[in-house]
């Protein structure tokens, strides 16, 4: 009998074992795969990140330099992340907040081999005018 | 007397899962238990054939939500043998590690749920509050709380620094600590010991002959664990099973309580001992042909079949989980129990539904 009260004390003279959330919030982990956000400036649009997937989450246009993350299909186990060779994809220590409805995220920017070729089409045009 | 058929579940308030019994009672006795599986049945197998064998990591990892580091790592040992595969000696203890950290979190999580099942709901509290720590541990290593998706195909994807492992270790010796302020309350209080001692006695005979496994086994006195089989770096470190007589409730939750100080011993060995060196190898080529991979769940043996044909894709993958081999040996100590008891000795199997029905 009465082999909990020690505990019970001990829990009414010591701090609270739960914090005021969201109020007060825990200062998050190094390296915690939270939140997954994407550096269009940086991405190359190679598709690694789409073909490792296991969820399936993200689509990527070679063509039109187009990502397509699908928020509640992802699993946040950071494959993408690693395996970015442009790293334009990192995870945030902080997660994502909840959402009313489904989201997903596209973003538009601007791939590789277009900017490429828009170079060297510039380039011509400048040696045909040196002409 | 009048026979009257109850149904007990899917949804009962003490049910973490979704498990249907039906029960004949007779007055307040059972005297016929048919069990109904297939609520949260997702084809998870069925995806292996879809995603390549790489990707199944990350698919056989949410098999189970609670163990889903071993998961992992058993399917890895299955695929790393058949491509001939052998990882640095680093990864294999780190593989360990969390594998044991997996395992207090599974036993401090159930033993909470037990304490639920029979109406204490402090020490319910108590036990979930100790289990937040190891939670902790799992996200600051790993990056994530419960799934964590460290293993790789040839290695782990993390690697602890010595200062992590300090950190680590000493976490543990408070969960240690606090575990052992509870020991009393949960092993010898009166009102425990009330509704588990002498409920739901499965005799040695008949854990061997219905093939129960893990903690359901070896509450029976059968000695049965897959880490002496020395997976992984597990031959390299000093293990003994712990195993209880008794074949009851109170039995099964004195091995699981005791299994997860044999589990803080095994990260303290492991912590000592780990290598230096790589964390993963780099694999080429595909996995081709087939094997079986046997590891120690919290719940006991877990069992993977792999099949492949060379492609980039498995051709058949077979999961056989614990609970599934522990639901006969339910079924056998069901009758001739009190109706109210019911609860209590379904929880004592630790039941993982999602794993069963995968």
């Amino acid at each position: 009998m009465f082999k909990m009260t020690p505990n019970v004390i001990r829990n009414l003279l010591h701090k609270k074992a739960t914090r005021r959330y969201p109020r007060v919030t825990r200062p998050a982990f190094e390296d915690v795969r939270g939140a997954l956000f994407n550096d269009v400036t940086k991405c190359t649009f190679c598709g690694a990140c789409a073909m490792k997937c296991p969820s399936q989450c993200i689509t990527v246009d070679r063509k039109d330099g187009k990502w397509t993350y699908e928020l509640f299909a992802c699993v946040f186990c950071g494959i993408c992340a690693d395996i970015c060779p442009a790293e334009s994809l990192h995870q945030q220590g902080e997660y994502r907040l909840p959402l009313p409805g489904r989201e997903t995220i596209t973003l538009q920017g601007k791939p590789k081999h277009n900017i490429e070729k828009t170079t060297k089409i510039s380039k011509e045009k400048n040696d045909d005018s040196k002409d | 007397m009048t026979k009257t058929i109850i149904p007990f579940g899917p949804q009962h308030p003490v049910l973490p899962e979704p498990l249907h019994l039906t029960l004949t009672v007779e007055d307040e006795i059972i005297t016929e238990v048919f069990p109904a599986l297939g609520f949260v049945h997702r084809g998870l197998e069925e995806l292996a054939i879809r995603r390549d064998f790489q990707q199944m990591i990350q698919v056989v990892e949410r098999v189970c939500g609670i163990c889903s580091m071993i998961h992992a790592m058993c399917y890895c040992q299955g695929v790393e043998e058949l491509m001939e595969i052998e990882v640095p000696p680093r990864a294999k203890m780190l593989r360990i590690i969390w594998s044991e950290l997996h395992r207090i979190q599974s036993h401090l999580l159930w033993l909470g749920l037990f304490a639920d099942s029979f109406g204490f709901e402090s020490l319910f509290m108590q036990l979930w509050k100790i289990r937040e720590k190891v939670l902790d541990i799992n996200e600051a290593t790993t990056g994530n709380r419960v799934i964590v998706s460290v293993n790789l195909i040839g290695g782990v994807r993390r690697d602890l620094s010595a200062e992590q492992m300090k950190w680590i270790l000493s976490h543990l010796s408070w969960v240690e600590e606090e575990i052992g302020r509870l020991e009393t309350t949960l092993l010898s209080d009166y009102t425990v010991k009330k509704r588990t001692v002498g409920k739901g006695v499965l005799t040695r005979e008949k854990a061997f002959e219905l093939g129960a496994v893990g903690p359901t086994a070896r509450g029976s006195g059968v000695a049965q664990d897959m880490r002496l089989l020395g997976y992984s770096a597990f031959d390299r470190l000093d293990f003994e099973p712990v195993v209880e007589t008794d074949g009851d409730c109170y039995a099964r939750s004195r091995v699981r309580f005791h299994e997860v100080r044999r589990s803080i011993d095994i990260v303290r060995q492991a912590a000592s001992k780990i290598p230096g060196g790589e964390i993963r190898i780099k694999v080429k080529g595909r996995p081709e042909g087939e094997t079986f991979s046997r590891i120690e769940q919290p719940r006991g043996e877990l069992f993977y079949y792999i099949k492949t044909n060379g492609s980039k894709n498995l051709e058949r993958l077979r999961i056989r989980t614990p609970t599934f081999a522990n639901i006969p040996a339910l079924l056998s100590i069901l009758p001739g129990m009190w109706l109210s008891d019911v609860p209590v000795v379904v929880l004592s199997i630790d039941p993982c539904i999602s794993c069963t029905e995968r």
